[in-house]
């Protein structure tokens, strides 16, 4: 069974007067399987978190370890990362002029399952997996996330999550941008994953509304570049009701 | 507004103007798009040029290695040239006095007027009238050290049709005037493809004489050599005619690759669609690319557009571009141009290799998607393969970790 361990994560960025610890000791075990909600006000380095564990280079660990399985996974290259079963579903996908999204899965397919998938099952899968997310075909045609609405962004990551089926889902703000309907169908998509019992999800969000259709195993109060509270599902309840203002005080302390 | 010069950041810019009226913004542009006020055969009519002149400013004379100033002097065998063609296409070398050399127009700048004066015999292939090729012609330019000035005649009669790739790959030093002939009602398709090693210096003129409803179509791909400076014009012969221009290039680290196109829509009824698109990495990697169109005042019913694209892999790579539009006349079709140039960005690499994509495999598939929409726009299924190819095997080449 797949574990992702987070042991005192310390991460800086390179800010205009030298760099700014962003987060300051987290620690965290994701289990294949679980579904855990990190909750946290804007600025209190959710993201950090979620783009550390990807490996972008804007951001520099300074002291901790981030282990899948027992492996080192800060020793990984980006897509060494993604191959051994880490996804990141981004607040911001990036647009790719020139490259087709159907290009762009397949490769990504043939990279991350270690050959190419057989044309033939794979046209259906991913057709199969866009209908699933009322994603219309003639997106396969389109450059990656070029000219896509917010909403049809969030549709794109989470197709890809469908189709690379990882260990570990990381999903930044997958319910920002979306309407009821979107957040819906995007949920649906979501849980399809989360049913095989095949992954474990760190779904980040700033509101507990994607949590009606996302149900956590664990939910944990972001504040101040780490975990300041964790419980089950009833700490949501207690968020939406109370928002973040205790932990705000308490955790972002400097 | 339709000049640009990226450095090396990111710019954009566009515009068109549809049919009748001439808008105040283009009756402000200076007459530029006719910078080469000399038009000679005989190099003694063009300054050594010094690298202020518009036409050259651009261009790093130093490197030329003596094509710009009479210094470079013929050496033989510099180039072996091999031509294959089907039946019934004469291929022979002419005399300087033949009617066909220099029919499609005069050189425009000292360079190309250098390879008139020097040339010895000119290469002919003549494509008989009603021909339909079935095979392309092949002309294979291969470098072997030294200086050479070249001259090549193409003719096509009316109505033939034909496809001619013309190669260039090895080493020299180069300076050439290609003519295209293109009879009545005919379609030729060109594919220059410029191979050279790093150590190459290549400067030539392709002069397109379009005739009364032919077509022309070019195809310049250019991915090799220390200097290329290609100058494709189109002239029209005769109402109807159609030129299509698109090119390639990929310049790498210390390359300078230019491209200057000039369509002279001097005879009414006439369409010409440019694209040329470019990727450039590595320290002084320099692509310049201008395209002047001039629509002339007797030119009604002109349908032209121009487009030239780049994209930066890396920093220290520089992008000149000019689309330069100029129209005399409100009797038009359409008229429109549109140059950008963008960064291939860390994000990019980032979202594609978060998805097990490997860096090199990441670059690749950005710069061949970037080009495989233009080959794709070509419509020519037999030779698109080929140039794919021809972009795959570049890239393997060249867009590596290293390039990070
Ligand atoms: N280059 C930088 N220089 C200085 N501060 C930075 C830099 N990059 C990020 N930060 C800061 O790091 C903090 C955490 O940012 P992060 O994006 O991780 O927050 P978040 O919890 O995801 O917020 P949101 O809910 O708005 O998405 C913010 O205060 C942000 O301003
Ligand atoms: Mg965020």
């Amino acid at each position: 069974m797949a574990t992702l361990e987070i042991r005192d994560l310390h991460v800086s960025v390179e800010a205009e007067n030298g760099p700014r610890e962003i987060l300051k000791g987290v620690d965290l075990v994701v289990k294949q399987g679980e579904t855990h909600a990190i909750m946290g006000p804007n600025g209190s380095g959710k993201s950090t978190l979620a783009y550390s564990l990807a490996g972008h280079p804007k951001y520099t660990i300074t002291s901790g370890a981030v282990l899948l399985d027992g492996e080192d996974v800060l020793a990984m290259t980006v897509d060494e990362r993604a191959r051994a079963g880490v996804f990141l579903a981004m607040q911001y996908p990036v647009e790719v002029p020139g490259v087709s999204v159907s290009n762009f899965l397949r490769t990504s397919a043939t990279a991350i399952r270690g050959e190419a998938p057989k044309l033939r099952t794979w046209v259906k899968e991913v057709k199969e997996a866009m209908a699933g997310l009322q994603m219309d075909p003639a997106f396969a045609e389109r450059n990656v996330n070029e000219g896509f609405s917010g909403g049809e962004k969030k549709r794109h990551e989470i197709l890809q999550m469908e189709l690379l089926k990882p260990k570990i889902a990381i999903l930044d703000e997958t319910d920002s941008g979306l309407d009821v309907d979107a957040l819906r169908v995007v949920s649906e998509g979501v849980n399809r994953v989360r049913e095989t019992g095949e992954v474990g999800t760190l779904l980040i969000t700033h509101y507990t509304r994607i949590l009606r259709y996302i149900k956590p195993d664990f939910v944990h109060v972001f504040a101040g570049g780490k975990i300041v509270a964790s419980g089950g599902p009833e700490l949501a309840d207690q968020l939406e009701e109370n928002g973040y203002e205790q932990y705000v005080k308490g955790g972002a302390a400097e | 507004m339709a000049d640009v010069t990226t450095t090396p950041g990111g710019s954009t810019t566009s515009g068109s103007i549809q049919v009748a009226g001439v808008p105040g913004e283009f009756a402000a542009q200076p007459a530029d798009a006719r910078n080469e006020a000399i038009a000679s055969y005989d190099v003694a009519d063009f300054p050594v040029p010094h690298g202020r002149e518009e036409n050259w400013r651009f261009t790093p004379l130093h490197r030329l290695k003596g094509l710009h100033d009479g210094s470079a002097e013929a050496t033989s065998g510099a180039i072996k040239v091999d031509v294959t063609a089907p039946e019934g296409v004469l291929v022979t070398a002419v005399e300087r006095d033949d009617a066909r050399v220099g029919a499609a127009g005069k050189p425009v700048d000292r360079v190309a007027a250098q390879a008139f004066s020097s040339f010895g015999m000119a290469g002919l292939v003549s494509i008989p009238k009603d021909a339909q090729l079935t095979e392309p012609v092949r002309i294979t330019i291969h470098g072997q050290g030294g200086v050479a000035y070249g001259h090549q005649v193409i003719e096509v009669g009316a109505f033939a049709e034909a496809v001619v790739v013309i190669e260039h790959t090895g080493d020299a030093v180069l300076a050439a005037n290609v003519e295209y002939l293109i009879g009545d009602g005919a379609k030729l398709t060109v594919v220059s493809v410029q191979d050279w090693e790093d150590t190459a210096v290549h400067v030539a003129q392709h002069t397109a004489l379009v005739g009364r409803d032919a077509t022309f179509k070019s195809v310049v791909v250019t991915f090799g050599g220390d200097v290329v400076r290609l100058h494709p014009r189109v002239i029209y012969g005769g109402t109807g005619g159609e030129a299509e221009l698109y090119g390639l290039y990929f310049a790498d680290a210390g390359q300078h690759l230019e491209h200057r196109l000039f369509v002279d829509h001097d005879t009414p009824h006439c369409r010409s669609n440019v694209a040329y698109k470019g990727a450039l990495q590595g320290q002084d990697a320099h692509a310049v690319w201008v395209g002047d169109v001039l629509i002339r005042a007797e030119a009604e019913g002109t349908d032209t557009y121009e487009l030239n694209r780049n994209l930066l892999l890396t920093d220290g790579a520089r992008v000149d571009s000019i689309p330069n539009l100029e129209i005399e006349t409100g009797e038009i079709v359409g008229a429109g141009h549109a140059s950008a140039t963008g960064r291939f960005d860390d994000e990019q690499l980032f979202y594609l290799q978060s998805r097990g994509i490997p860096a090199d495999e990441a670059r690749r598939l950005v710069v061949r998607g970037f080009f495989a929409e233009l080959v794709q726009q070509i419509g020519l299924p037999e030779l698109q393969e080929r140039l794919i190819e021809k972009i795959d095997a570049e890239l393997e080449a060249s867009v590596g970790a290293g390039a990070a």
